[in-house]
């Protein structure tokens, strides 16, 4: 039972891991209705930047807001360059244009700052915190739960910002519908050029993180791809949704690896997540927290 | 002035049905078939055959298949290489376990099985819709490959996970060579395009295209919602089957379930958005494209690398193509968000006034 408990919170607290970069997809999802294929590559652009600034001797005080100056620009030039000339195509368009984004930021990326893979130390130990450990038996690592409680401050301050400020409703009317929101005098660009920046600034505390656990190299794309079933699971508009699923998401995969593993010949932690986001959605189309769709003709 | 329609008249039912109504086009695609059978053999080199021509073909067959579920049917699909795979593997183990089997009937047979398995994973397809859905067919693509690594029987027991594929016989010919490989894929290019533009134009596309334009209003007017979803998952998925039977047999030789990963699921979605989503006709140019384009870019790359002194690293050339082909769909779905179907449309429109302006 002890070990039962062991390998659930080490799956929830890895879970927290998922919600950080699925905030992201939730944030650019919920604020323009494109689904932002890219942030994988935005959260390896910005990890790979950060340890690239101090390998050129920056301190990390100043490398840090570097990079999220970086991010900014970033988050601006694609703005301009590629969702202004494509406000109010279909959907897809603008998905299919974040996965050419995608090949750009990686290629960008790694022509910059190199291939190799570095290792990345935030200062915090990857170890069990001692007296938990005496207390309940239980390895829970240091790293993790402040990994938690950063996502936890983030997911707050999002959620402030999205219901109790002008700007976060704005957000919320150009999500809806692009030309409605213009025609009430929303300014699009701006709108976007803000929430492509708090992506970018959501994709380096994902990054560092990532980073700091996994070494910063080019598999940190593939994060992205672990965050897609938290994304359905919790609703593609929903910030909490993005956190619980995150949760369910960890915790069941790693639960599931433990048990059923064993008995199918392993690695079933690849696939997992997407089928059991895939039998959530049979019952709760729009997943957990997402908004329900009126079909009308 | 050169596309006109004016003075052909339809007299007959069959003139109203034909699949290529106007003589121009008739004359254009008999000198295109006449080109790629005849003229392409005899000049083609080797290399041409097997590191261009096979490879644009297979994946315009696969192209086409994606088209006809996302393009026609509208529902979004980010595991079409998984039912490739699947296609691919399933061949393999007919000829491997049907004694005598002769290999057309095995690639069939890969690709029904390819259909079997996109009806099951398509089934999602009924409660769910948009990107929720194509979240969901990720769970195809890593699932299948996981199946096909894990489970010995389907690469019989072999240690690498790699299978080679038998040589292909055909009433005692082998298929060896590169141009008859070649010619093998185009004749059943051909006929597979020619059938899907068939069901494109007919009852089922056009149930198809209902659903994807608004499936309560299609099912309003007495479309059958899950049948025609269903069926979209299976015909697309038996393309994409068969694509990878010829994937695998006269293309790679020998293949591991890697071959099929995530990255060529996105390839194809490329033609298919590129080349004009819900034409046939797109995903030949699509995928013209995305097989073209890194040939082309790392053929400049290399000659202003030599000819300008300028000593780009190797790893630095395959960075650059990703940043030049990223770009590029960026630059065309600004341009053209309806795909490069949509120009020859376009440009249909201007021959046809040429050399008046309207």
């Amino acid at each position: 039972m002890q070990f039962f408990f062991e390998v659930l919170i080490g799956g929830l607290l890895s879970g927290v891991m998922y919600s950080l970069v699925a905030l992201g997809f939730v944030l650019i999802y919920k604020a323009s209705g494109v689904f932002n294929f890219a942030q994988g590559a935005m959260v390896f652009l910005a990890a790979l930047t950060y340890v690239g600034l101090l390998e050129q001797g920056l301190p990390a005080l100043a490398a840090l807001p570097a990079t999220l100056a970086v991010m900014v620009v970033l988050a601006l030039v694609i703005e301009r360059v590629v969702l202004r000339p494509l406000v109010n195509q279909p959907q897809i368009t603008l998905f299919m244009a974040t996965i050419g984004l995608t090949f750009f930021i990686e290629g960008l990326a790694q022509i910059t700052w190199g291939a190799n893979v570095r290792g990345l130390d935030l200062g915090l130990q990857d170890e069990p915190i001692q007296w938990v450990t005496d207390a309940t038996g239980m390895a829970i690592s240091k790293f993790d739960l402040v990994a938690a409680g950063v996502a936890a401050i983030l997911v707050t301050l999002l959620a402030l910002f999205f219901n109790r400020t002008r700007i976060g409703r704005a957000l919320r009317a150009v999500a809806d519908d692009h030309q409605a929101a213009l025609a009430v005098g929303i300014p699009l660009q701006q709108i976007w050029a803000i929430v492509w920046g708090v992506a970018g600034a959501i994709a380096l505390v994902a990054g560092l993180l990532w980073g700091a656990r996994n070494g910063v190299q080019y598999a940190l794309t593939f994060v992205a791809l672990k965050a897609l079933p938290v994304l359905i699971l919790g609703g593609f508009e929903s910030i909490p949704g993005a956190i619980v699923g995150g949760l369910i998401i960890g915790a069941s995969e790693k639960l599931a690896e433990v048990y059923l593993g064993p008995f199918v010949g392993g690695g079933i932690e690849g696939w997992f997540p997407y089928v059991l986001a895939l039998l959530f959605l049979l019952i709760r189309p729009e997943g957990l927290f997402g908004e329900k769709i009126i079909r009308r003709i | 002035m050169f596309y006109r329609e004016a003075g052909q008249f339809k007299t007959s039912y069959q003139a109203d049905v034909a699949i290529f109504p106007i003589r121009q086009d008739r004359i254009a695609i008999a000198l295109i078939a006449l080109t790629a059978f005849l003229v392409i053999p005899l000049l083609a080199t080797s290399y041409v055959f097997t590191g261009i021509l096979i490879p644009f073909l297979i994946l315009s067959l696969a192209a086409i298949g994606l088209n006809i579920l996302t393009g026609y049917a509208g529902q979004l699909s980010l595991g079409t290489a998984a039912f490739m795979a699947v296609g691919a593997f399933a061949s393999y183990n007919f000829m491997l376990r049907v004694p005598g089997i002769p290999i057309l009937l095995a690639f069939i047979g890969g690709g029904t099985i390819a259909a079997l398995v996109g009806i099951l994973f398509g089934l999602p397809s009924l409660r769910i819709r948009g990107f929720y859905l194509a979240v969901a067919t990720l769970a195809a693509q890593f699932f299948i490959l996981w199946f096909l690594t894990k489970v010995g029987w389907v690469t019989n027991y072999s240690s690498s996970g790699v299978i080679t594929a038998q040589p292909i016989v055909i009433l005692g010919y082998t298929f060896a060579t590169p141009a008859a490989k070649y010619l093998l894929v185009l004749s059943t290019v051909t006929l597979m395009a020619l059938a899907a533009k068939n069901m494109a134009r007919g009852n089922v596309g056009r149930s198809w295209m209902a659903v994807r334009d608004m499936d309560v209003a299609a099912e309003v007017i007495g479309i059958r919602l899950m049948h025609a979803k269903l069926l979209a998952f299976a015909v697309s998925s038996f393309y994409c089957g068969v694509a990878g039977a010829l994937f695998a047999y006269a293309y790679l030789g020998t293949v591991e379930p890697e071959a099929f990963n995530l990255d060529l699921s996105f390839r194809i979605l490329f033609m298919v958005i590129i080349g004009g989503m819900g034409t046939i006709l797109g995903s030949f140019l699509g995928s013209a494209f995305v097989t073209l384009l890194p040939v082309l870019l790392s053929v400049t790359v290399r000659y202003l690398d030599s000819n300008l002194n300028l000593h780009i690293a190797e790893s630095a050339i395959s960075n650059l193509e990703f940043m030049v082909f990223g770009g590029l769909i960026i630059f065309f779905l600004i341009v053209e968000p309806h795909g490069l179907a949509r120009l020859w449309q376009i440009a249909k429109e201007k021959l046809r006034l040429w050399p008046f302006p309207h």
